[in-house]
């Protein structure tokens, strides 16, 4: 599905992703997890082209087609779904507004027919359900005026909607009470198939209670350091990073 | 001050006087005004922000000028639409069936003579230029309890190089009716025109009066409104103004609430591009207690044009328990557009509820970022949000008609495909 081959990427001066390699493929859901600043939230606005970011070395295949030659819209449409660490609230943009146009400026990439009316509507009530993300709420403008657990929602509605093949949460977790947790949870539970995939950025273990990853990957100083089971999770919960920092720092010398 | 004959302005120069039956005295005012008064510079405080020099080098003339049809103007569908191509009425153009209880008359064909005016004519430039020639008018008349149900439509159409249309209407709306105007203002072909208007409205008790007016004329346009309103007790008045094209463009709108439990609704949008230059300059004044005015206007300017807003509030001495709300917003898309925004209150009472704000920025750009990483091109995702600015003001026009064609003006002029 995707293939990053030694991303290095910076921005301004600072360099921050210093040769990652990362392999995922259909069906399969990645954990990564690190330190602050290690490059996580990084990793997910390389991927997702935000401009801030320069790539400087490295490559990313995404279905056999150069991801990082592709405008963040073209990345979207080819099926790559960033879900937020901070989603936007976007006042006077009508939720199901806008993704009604994105699902048809997705459609017409593909040379697909535009959604109907109908169709759309069902589509929005089907997968609001799944997040329980209230049809007001889905109707109301981008984020404005929600919770924090309602955002998250609102990012996972969006994932729904938009089907994508990829699927990177940013910190979804983050910030989530325990029921909003396991909605969230639910809801990218739900939406797994043989087909998709998805990365998980997290700093806690929590999640992964929830959605139980095939591979977690810590993420140190711009590079994966260490790759495991779910247990790696547990691990880094029980005993935080320093192990992990000293365990590199012996195959330094 | 002594202000030397030689100022003169140029552009009424060949200009005839007047062929309708205005009042006397007031064309006399007018001259000794178009007489006495320069052309306003920068220097002028209500001009500051809005240079005139060109309107100043063009020798306007009034021709009269066929169209072939109306549909273009067409805002609304409606069996009372008047049409006037340079301020001239078209017969052949134009609806006549007028609703029951309202008085239409061309201001060409009154035999009785116009009232005095209510416009400020000393120093005024344009509303004198506007009274000395005026080429053409229209006064309406809504009868005391008539409820209008379909919009009494206007329509100007400017054709020609060089043409001014100096126009008038007049609106009485009596006692306990109801009625909703709408104007239109455009141009079909030529340079350096010219739509100098003046409107004198009239509320009287509880009438309910609303005016939908969309400016879309062409860049080559110079366009000058001034509205004076009067307000009397429990009337409520909304006045929307779009302007979506015109070169350079200035609206006067002057709301005197006289009488008590009045409500006042100003609402403008205004989209530019290119080198447009639109300026709104609208004051308030609460001359008594128990009254609510809300002013809503907001912006969207592109390219190298430029916007002024200048909204005035006056609470007079007396004018205790009054309810003013006032905001400008605006959204420069380019780094060589710019804004000019002054909201100013002046309270002279002590128990009042007053608020004005101006706001002025860029589009989010975490927010376009936001919309691509969904799949809106870069183009959708800042046309969705600009709509969704301009939106609110939209959200003001009640008739459907009116914002089906102000939609379909988005589209083609800003390709807004939303």
């Amino acid at each position: 599905m995707i293939k990053i081959e030694n991303l290095h990427a910076r921005v301004e001066e600072k360099e921050i992703l210093k040769g990652l390699n990362l392999t995922v493929n259909a069906g399969e859901v990645h954990a990564i997890m690190g330190p602050n600043g290690a490059g996580k939230s990084t990793l997910a606005s390389v991927l997702a082209g935000r401009e801030d970011f320069e790539v400087t070395e490295g490559s990313v295949d995404f279905d056999g087609k150069d991801l990082l030659d592709m405008d963040t819209e073209d990345r979207a449409r080819e099926g790559l779904f960033l879900a937020f660490q901070y989603p936007v609230e976007i006042p006077g943009v009508s939720n199901v507004n806008f993704l009604r146009t994105a699902i048809n400026e997705i459609r017409e990439h593909k040379g697909e027919e535009s959604i109907s009316a109908k169709d759309f509507m069902a589509l929005v009530r089907e997968k609001s359900a799944l997040v329980e993300l209230d049809a007001k709420l889905a109707s109301r403008s981008v984020n404005e005026g929600f919770s924090g657990g309602e955002k998250k929602r609102n990012e996972i509605f969006q994932m729904a909607m938009l089907n994508p093949k990829l699927s990177i949460l940013d910190e979804t977790d983050s910030g989530l009470d325990i029921d909003a947790l396991r909605i969230v949870a639910n809801g990218v539970n739900k939406l797994k198939t043989k087909d998709n995939a998805t990365i998980i950025i997290t700093h806690y273990q929590r999640l992964l209670d929830y959605i139980i990853p095939d591979f977690v990957h810590v993420l140190f100083d711009g590079k994966i350091v260490k790759t495991g089971g779910k247990e790696l999770a547990l691990e880094l919960e029980e005993k935080g990073y320093d192990w992990i920092k000293e365990e590199l720092a012996a195959a330094a010398q | 001050m002594t202000v030397i004959a030689e100022n003169k302005v140029n552009f009424t120069k060949a200009l005839a006087p007047t062929a309708l039956s205005v009042n006397k005295s007031d064309v006399e005012k007018a001259n000794c005004t178009l007489e006495n008064t320069p052309l306003p510079t920068s220097r002028t405080e209500d001009w500051k922000y809005t240079r005139l020099v060109k309107i100043g080098k063009v020798e306007f003339q009034n021709t009269e000028a066929t169209i072939a049809s109306v549909n273009p103007y067409t805002i609304v569908d409606s069996m009372c639409t008047f049409v006037f191509v340079n301020g001239h009425f078209s017969k052949e153009l134009s609806s006549r069936e007028i609703p029951q209880g309202v008085t239409l008359e061309l201001l060409s064909d009154t035999s009785t003579g116009l009232a005095p005016t209510t416009l400020k004519l000393e120093n005024e430039l344009f509303n004198a230029t506007n009274t000395a020639h005026l080429t053409g008018g229209v006064s309406i008349n809504i009868a005391a309890k008539t409820v209008v149900e379909k919009p009494i439509q206007i329509i100007h159409v400017l054709k020609g190089d060089h043409v001014i249309s100096n126009f008038k209407t007049i609106i009485n709306a009596e006692k306990f009716s109801k009625a909703c105007i709408v104007q239109g203002f455009f141009s079909e072909n030529g340079e350096s025109n010219f739509c100098n208007n003046t409107s004198e409205i009239s509320l009287e008790e509880n009438a309910f009066l609303t005016v939908d007016k969309i400016q879309y004329e062409s860049e080559q346009t110079f366009h000058v409104s001034t509205e004076e309103v009067q307000q009397a007790k429990d009337s409520n008045f909304t006045i929307n103004t779009f302007t979506l094209n015109g070169g350079l463009v200035r609206n006067n709108l002057h709301i005197n609430v006289n009488g008590q439990n009045c409500e006042s609704h100003l609402n403008g949008a205004y989209l530019l591009k290119n080198k447009q230059h639109v300026d709104n300059h609208t004051i308030v004044d609460h001359k008594v207690p128990n009254c609510e005015s809300f002013e809503l206007y907001k912006g969207v300017i592109d390219d190298n044009s430029t916007a002024v807003f200048n909204g005035k509030v006056f609470v007079r001495k007396d004018a205790q328990k009054i309810n003013a709300f006032q905001s400008n917003g605006n959204v420069l898309l380019s780094d060589n557009a710019a804004i000019n925004s002054k909201p100013e209150l002046e309270i002279y009472a002590d128990d009042v509820k007053c608020s004005h704000g101006s706001t002025t920025g860029q589009l989010d750009e975490e927010a376009v970022f936001y919309l691509r990483a969904r799949g809106l091109s870069e183009k959708s995702a800042r046309h969705l949000m600009v709509s969704a600015f301009v939106g609110e003001v939209l959200e003001k026009v009640e008739n459907e008609q009116v914002l089906e064609f102000i939609h379909g003006i988005l589209k083609k002029r800003f390709d807004w495909n939303l």
